[in-house]
């Protein structure tokens, strides 16, 4: 057992091991800190406000005075709570968040024939991320699966009225966009052939700016890994999970002091961690778009981070600009439109990948393979664009009828009441 | 050790860093804080009356079933993972078995929605 521990396992690779992950919580915390900052910042600028500006340069510390004043509010659990479980969950909220941020590649020199590693003076390879794990987006998966738990455990041990729906909504959401986000990934994976993160950056580094995955893979599973994220961090227009007119504060709502602050600290470390994924699996990660290689590892940095800055100002203005769906609208974009898009979609990556490899197929020839691929796909997206148009016709009606309103006449019930009254009355 | 557990052990090491330094943030706090409890403060909130009946609810039987059908697809992308994965070595014969494959699964779709589950109204 000892052989197998310390086997090729030097003093060197601990101590690089904890530099990085020192580096790495430096970079996560302060990225959410500034995160916060920018958030208020540009919602405040789009709502004609100035936001905050006291506390340091452009405001810049608000959010460090507010997690300061934090820790000195006193900490209320409620009577009713289940006390371990409700201790418990910000450590279950938080831990995953900093977790998924261990997989993301955040800089490196990927230029042609670099794989972003750098050799350190004592001997060591490395990349520029706490650990490189073979199945990168598993790992990822799963730890946006665990962060669940944190939410629908602190709702459910609140003892609570408000919490205990808002977490119920929580988890009903985060399991159906889950799904739409693992299907949107395959075709990532799919044309990447890797699940490690690094491996997909690499990939599409070699083909630059027309490399990357967003236009590899065709825009469709970008723009579903977009809408299945969002709602996947509960963020607007998403957000029926904190809906505050209608459930308080949602799962939160009995935390107070230093545990509300690490739900506060978890949700928007998830935002930047997601903009991160985002930026690894669709965008090409650190790797320069046009060949703007420069400085090295570096440049991979700078790259990385204005690439990152794109989506959070995209999640920052989706806040701004969307109203909230409603939860049956919620439910029937994730399961009648974003999962058989991107299962079809799937179909149809697949199809185009195995004809450029000149496979030989079911038919004669390779076209008609592919149109026999490209039909079937086609039928499942129309399946689920069908479903939804129904979904949303039947809510319609059934809204209009519960509020004892008639719906609107369509032209066959018009030309069957007059024919009715022609021949009745 | 080899490479592939490697990186998992340095995953598991940061994973504990960052519960020791939640646990930090929390045990720091609870050394500076006031903490003066009474009857009024540690009440459940519900909108500032008394809070009325048992707060732990039932809920609605449809998230039960939303959660069976999340089991559905998340089985599924288990299995297609790796096949996209390995598309280049299968070729055509293993995108015959995933469009066979995904049509079942899209016919178990397009039945939860007939039996009306997928309705929220």
């Amino acid at each position: 057992m000892t052989n197998f521990l310390s086997d090729g396992v030097s003093a060197g690779d601990i101590v690089l091991a904890g530099i990085k992950a020192v580096i790495a919580f430096v970079i996560c915390l302060v990225a959410t800190m500034l995160m916060v900052w920018f958030e208020r910042k540009v919602v405040s600028r789009l709502q004609n406000r100035i936001g905050p500006n006291v506390t340091g340069p452009f405001g810049l510390l608000q959010t460090l005075a507010d997690g300061i004043k934090l820790f000195f509010k006193e900490d209320i659990i409620p009577s009713r709570s289940d006390r371990f479980v409700f201790q418990l969950a910000p450590y279950l909220s938080l831990v995953p968040a900093f977790l998924t941020f261990a997989i993301i590649p955040i800089a490196g020199d990927f230029s042609p024939g670099n794989d972003g590693t750098v050799t350190l003076p004592g001997g060591q390879v490395t990349g520029f991320q706490v650990a490189d794990v073979p199945a990168g987006i598993l790992f990822f998966l799963a730890m946006s699966s665990l962060g669940i738990y944190g939410i629908m455990l602190a709702g459910w041990s609140s003892g609570s009225k408000y919490p205990l729906l808002g977490s119920v909504r929580a988890t009903a959401q985060a399991i159906s966009y889950e799904a739409a986000l693992g299907l949107s990934l395959a075709s990532v994976i799919l044309v990447s052939g890797t699940l490690s993160t690094s491996g997909i950056v690499q990939a599409q580094a070699e083909g630059g700016f027309f490399g990357m995955n967003m236009i590899v893979t065709g825009f469709v599973p970008f723009f579903v890994f977009i809408v299945a994220g969002t709602a996947e961090l509960n963020r607007p227009p998403f957000d029926l999970v904190e809906a505050e007119q209608e459930l308080v504060g949602g799962f939160h709502t009995e935390y107070s002091s230093i545990r509300f602050a690490m739900f506060f600290l978890a949700e928007f470390m998830n935002t930047v961690t997601m903009g991160a994924i985002i930026v690894t699996l669709f965008m090409g990660g650190p790797s320069a778009w046009f060949g703007l290689y420069f400085l090295g590892w570096f440049g991979g940095f700078v790259w990385f981070f204005a690439k990152l800055l794109l989506f959070l100002f995209m999640f920052v203005w989706f806040r701004a600009t969307l109203p909230r769906l409603r939860y049956d609208q919620l439910m029937d974009l994730g399961w009648k439109l974003l999962i058989p898009i991107s299962l079809g979609w799937l179909l149809v990556l697949g199809g185009i990948r195995v004809a450029q490899n000149g496979d030989i197929g079911l038919f004669e020839s390779n076209t008609a393979d592919v149109i026999f691929v490209l039909a079937v796909s086609l039928a499942i997206m129309a399946i689920g664009a069908t479903l939804l148009q129904k979904a949303i016709t039947n809510s319609a009606q059934e809204r209009l009828a519960s509020r004892g309103l008639r719906s609107v006449p369509t032209q066959q019930d018009l030309a069957a009441s007059t024919t009715e009254q022609d021949g009745g009355h | 050790m080899s490479d592939f557990l490697r990186e998992y052990l340095l995953v598991a090491i940061f994973g504990l860093m960052a519960f020791v330094l939640v646990g930090a943030f929390l045990g720091l706090a609870s050394l500076i804080r006031p903490d003066r409890p009474s009857a009024g403060k540690i009440e459940n909130y519900e909108s500032g009356v008394d809070p009325i009946g048992s707060m732990w609810s039932q809920s609605q039987i449809r998230y039960y079933i939303f959660a069976l059908l999340f089991v559905m697809f998340d089985v599924e992308a288990v299995f297609i993972f790796p096949w996209a994965v390995r598309l280049e070595a299968f070729g055509f014969f293993g995108l015959v078995e995933m469009v066979i494959f995904i049509f079942i699964l899209a016919l178990g779709l397009a039945y939860a929605w007939r039996k009306g589950v997928l309705r929220w109204a």
